[in-house]
């Protein structure tokens, strides 16, 4: 017996040694390649000092880029990336408010809020011609022609410049559409209505500018590769072949605010796996990496970890609704019950474990900010938080109102390991919360969780959102009655009524407006428990100490690299 | 054997053609939209962005739009991956790197393979062959993408002897992705060889040529090792589907721009063009290596001819 134990460990061994034997050719090669040595790394510990004279940062995306079409972009990657290369009339700044770019100052705005007059100042083309108003008109008519076929133009138009729902739906004549160049440094803007948010729809991919002339020309080849396209940005897209896992950034020397402009070259690779992208950050070939999964508990305590706060809020959809018949969830008490019968902290602390907060509303914290920049949730602050023992009361009051002592709900929810194990969790809080609930837990693939929830066919939805615009009416209105993303038939006249007065005529009265807005918040969470908020979403990433300044936003692109800069690396 | 191969040829065509409808129906009914955003278009909207793409259409006519366009050899354009791009053009540019780390890791495999079976069989029962056995058994039953993780932790970061992945060092990117690509092969071929050895090792005419004085590594090389390979050529086929099936995770964990992880995610998302370009594609990659191995099956052992003995 003791000599066959020996045989297979001596096995294992010569197993080992064999890979080590046919990996050995390539030993020398590398040899004559080092990394940076480690004396300098040390230093780049130290505080920011001044910047480096090799401005290069080297960075990792998750997936290809789809397009580089601002009409047709309707993703994260490139969303991005046109943040970087591109810029509109606005642009976020280091604090998150929208702040005049290619405007040249503050609009002109009439009296009834409905015209806006931008002066557009001297900006360029990174081919040297000069970013007209004529650029905006032609690349909004585009992006709301039905022929063109952007998912996001409609999107982002209907209901705010004048006219782009009767486009869109092919009623009216592109040319029809609320913007105007009076001149070549003057754009009109006409809106359906007044719209405070107005200049943070302006720092939106769909709504920046295209040189005219140059996507005539290119036709069918436009932005189907880097030379393809136009940058009127703080950086040029480089060695993009349009379906490549590679591309680079170099600074746009055109850039009219280039000398803010730091970095010099951003290198892009795309790693779809996250073991892979950490290997990468390891060994100094990449300055950054974002903790997926699992990951972000692991490194929770490394020094290098920044984190940061999405303004994504994930909640459950109780649905009153199903196959034509009320559901328990139709009684106010029972879905108040549900909503406060299950620790967030504890989930997002133990399962989540990647720095997201618990959420006890539905707009987002450190989201969007009244003209004295406090923070919309400092109205409300939390509502419905945990508590078992106020759940249990309104469990069984509930239940008595519905005559039932055993109830069987169905609980929708993602197919992704984190949402599966999210759902057990919130399986097992709330069943031993609330006594006589079963919960029958459904894991599907996004596109059957949509298909499920248009033919609102569930009884509770595990759900999230993200916002559009720079507004606390991007969560707001989803909840108003027959809203699309309203598939449970939640109701409520108040609630309906709030969310119209904030759109219509309290649409110039911003504290009036920003009153409702957090009265129907507190409507549909507390009084009514529509929804029940779980958590709102934290990133973690990994980023070597020598980066500076990368900047993320809470919509629109993601990051900014105008301010990034390397110094000590 | 022109014949045969030309017969051979028309049902590659025909089975391609099945292949593409199944792929093409059971697509369609994959739950979800191929747009992105489609939890926050209305329906209205969404009809419009799947006219650009010409998704309205019933389903029949789309199928034969594809069919026809199959026939040109126009596979269409990626719906969301990559708006617009040609097909066609995104599986070229991506097939290079596929088809490196696909040929390094089975010629790599195979020849380790059969050096290991051949050695195993000769010291049958010895501590080698034992070795060998748990190698074969490591190479089978451990999945691709642990091999890659482990290879790409040890020989990528620790011991920085090759790059940790992406595809920017020539050759040297290469080398950890087609050793994880081969321990398939390799398992296999070793396994084969070494019953196949052992059995011819005990044929009558290598009691001869031992009777005549021919030396140990004589015997092992010209003698017993050509019969023994006659048969490996039948699991060329097997091994060839487990370099692709490897090459999915392999590509996506060494980040290289192969098809392979192009496949997944296309299915992943409903790019429609992609999931039918894909396919096909390594369809006509499994068809082709299994009318290579049937043709040189033939010409190697004249016994187990397909055609019928006519020739």
């Amino acid at each position: 017996m003791k000599n066959s134990k020996l045989f297979w460990l001596l096995s294992l061994v010569l197993v080992l040694s064999a890979f080590l034997a046919a990996c050995g050719g390539g030993d020398d090669d590398k040899a004559e390649t080092p990394e940076t040595d480690g004396d300098d790394k040390a230093a780049g510990e130290e505080p920011a000092g001044e910047p480096d004279a090799e401005q290069v940062l080297n960075l990792m995306e998750g997936a290809e880029i789809p397009t580089m079409d601002s009409s047709l972009a309707e993703d994260a990657v490139a969303f991005n990336i046109m943040n970087n290369v591109n810029e509109g009339l606005f642009r976020l700044n280091q604090e998150n408010v929208a702040e005049p770019a290619l405007a040249e100052a503050e609009p002109e705005v009439s009296e009834d809020g409905l015209t806006y007059t931008f002066k557009l100042r001297d900006a360029k083309w990174s081919n040297g011609e000069p970013v007209t108003a004529n650029d905006f008109v032609f690349s909004w008519q585009r992006a709301i022609d039905p022929a063109t076929g952007s998912p996001y133009g409609p999107y982002m138009m209907a209901g705010t410049i004048k006219n782009a729902e009767a486009i869109a739906a092919g009623e009216m004549d592109k040319a029809e559409l609320g913007v105007k160049a009076v001149d070549e440094k003057t754009l009109e803007v006409t809106l359906e209505r007044p719209t405070p948010y107005f200049m943070s729809l302006m720092a939106f991919g769909t709504f920046y500018p295209l040189n005219e002339a140059f996507v005539t020309e290119k036709g069918d080849a436009y932005a189907s590769n880097s030379d393809n396209l136009l940058y009127n940005g703080p950086f040029m897209l480089t060695n993009w072949d349009g379906t490549g896992l590679t591309w680079s950034m170099e600074k746009n020397p055109e850039y009219w605010d280039a000398e803010t402009v730091k970095l010099e070259t951003i290198n892009v690779d795309v790693v779809k796996e996250t073991s892979t992208a950490i290997n990468l950050y390891t060994s100094g070939e990449k300055d950054r990496t974002g903790l997926s999964g699992e990951f972000a508990m692991q490194y929770a305590e490394d020094p290098e970890v920044v984190r940061e706060l999405e303004p994504t809020v994930f909640y459950l959809k109780f649905n009153q609704e199903r196959n034509g018949e009320q559901t328990p969830l139709a009684n106010v008490n029972i879905r108040k019950a549900i909503s406060m019968a299950f620790n967030k902290q504890d989930l997002v602390d133990v399962v989540l474990a990647n720095g997201s907060l618990p959420a006890n509303y539905l707009v987002p914290t450190e989201f969007t900010f009244d003209e004295n920049n406090a923070d919309f949730r400092e109205v409300n602050g939390d509502m419905n938080e945990f508590n078992a023992e106020e759940a249990k009361k309104f469990w069984a009051t509930g239940m008595e109102e519905l005559g039932l002592t055993e109830v069987t709900l169905e609980m929708l929810g993602g197919d992704s390991e984190l949402a599966k194990k999210m759902d057990e969790y919130m399986k097992s809080q709330l069943e031993e919360n609330l006594e006589g609930l079963t919960l029958e837990l459904k894991a599907v693939p996004f596109g059957v969780r949509l298909e499920l929830d248009e033919a609102q066919d569930y009884d509770i939805q595990n759900s999230g959102w993200g916002p559009d615009y720079q507004d606390p009416m991007t969560f707001i209105d989803l909840f108003v009655t027959g809203s699309a993303q309203n598939k449970m038939s939640y109701s409520n006249e108040e609630f309906d009524t709030l969310v119209d007065q904030a759109k219509g005529e309290l649409a110039q009265d911003l504290a009036g407006r920003w009153e409702a807005m957090a009265k129907a918040e507190q409507i549909l969470i507390e009084e009514d428990a529509a929804i029940a908020p779980i958590y709102q979403r934290g990133l973690m990433s990994l980023q070597k100490p020598y980066v500076h300044d990368i900047i993320s936003h809470p919509f629109g692109g993601d990051y900014s690299y105008k301010w990034a800069y390397i110094s000590g690396k | 054997m022109a014949r045969y191969i030309g017969k051979r040829l028309i049902y590659m065509v025909i089975t391609l053609a099945l292949i593409a409808t199944f792929t093409f129906f059971l697509m369609k009914i994959l739950p979800g939209s191929p747009i992105a955003s489609a939890d926050k278009l209305s329906p209205e909207q969404r009809a419009v962005v799947e006219a650009r793409y010409g998704l309205d259409e019933p389903l029949p006519v789309q199928y034969f739009d594809y069919m026809f366009g199959l026939l040109k050899g126009d596979l269409g354009i990626s719906i969301n991956q990559f708006k617009g791009a040609n097909v066609t053009d995104l599986i070229i540019s991506r097939m290079g790197p596929s088809a490196q780390i696909g040929f390094q890791g089975m010629v790599l495999g195979t020849i380790l393979g059969i050096l290991l079976g051949m050695i195993a069989a000769l010291r049958q029962n010895s501590w080698i062959d034992y070795s060998s056995t748990l190698v074969a058994i490591i190479g089978i039953s451990i999945p691709s993408f642990v091999f890659a993780s482990l290879l790409q932790y040890w020989f990528g970061l620790k011991l920085e002897w090759f790059p940790v992945a992406l595809w920017k060092d020539g050759f040297m990117s290469s080398v950890l992705p087609s050793i994880a690509l081969a321990m398939f092969p390799l398992a296999t071929a070793a396994r084969f060889i070494r019953t196949e050895m052992i059995e011819v090792l005990g044929s009558d005419y290598i009691t001869l040529a031992k009777a005549k004085g021919a030396s140990g590594s004589e015997i092992a090389f010209k003698h017993a090792i050509r019969n023994a390979l006659i048969p490996l050529i039948t699991v060329l086929g097997p091994m060839a589907v487990g370099i692709l099936t490897g090459s999915l995770v392999v590509e996506q964990i060494f980040a290289i721009p192969g098809i392979g992880e192009q496949f997944v995610k296309s299915i992943m998302v409903n790019d429609f063009s992609i999931i039918m370009g894909t396919t096909i594609f390594f369809s006509v990659f499994l068809i082709i290596v299994i009318l290579i191995v049937d043709i040189l099956y033939g010409v190697i052992d004249p016994r187990i001819r397909l055609s019928g003995g006519k020739n």
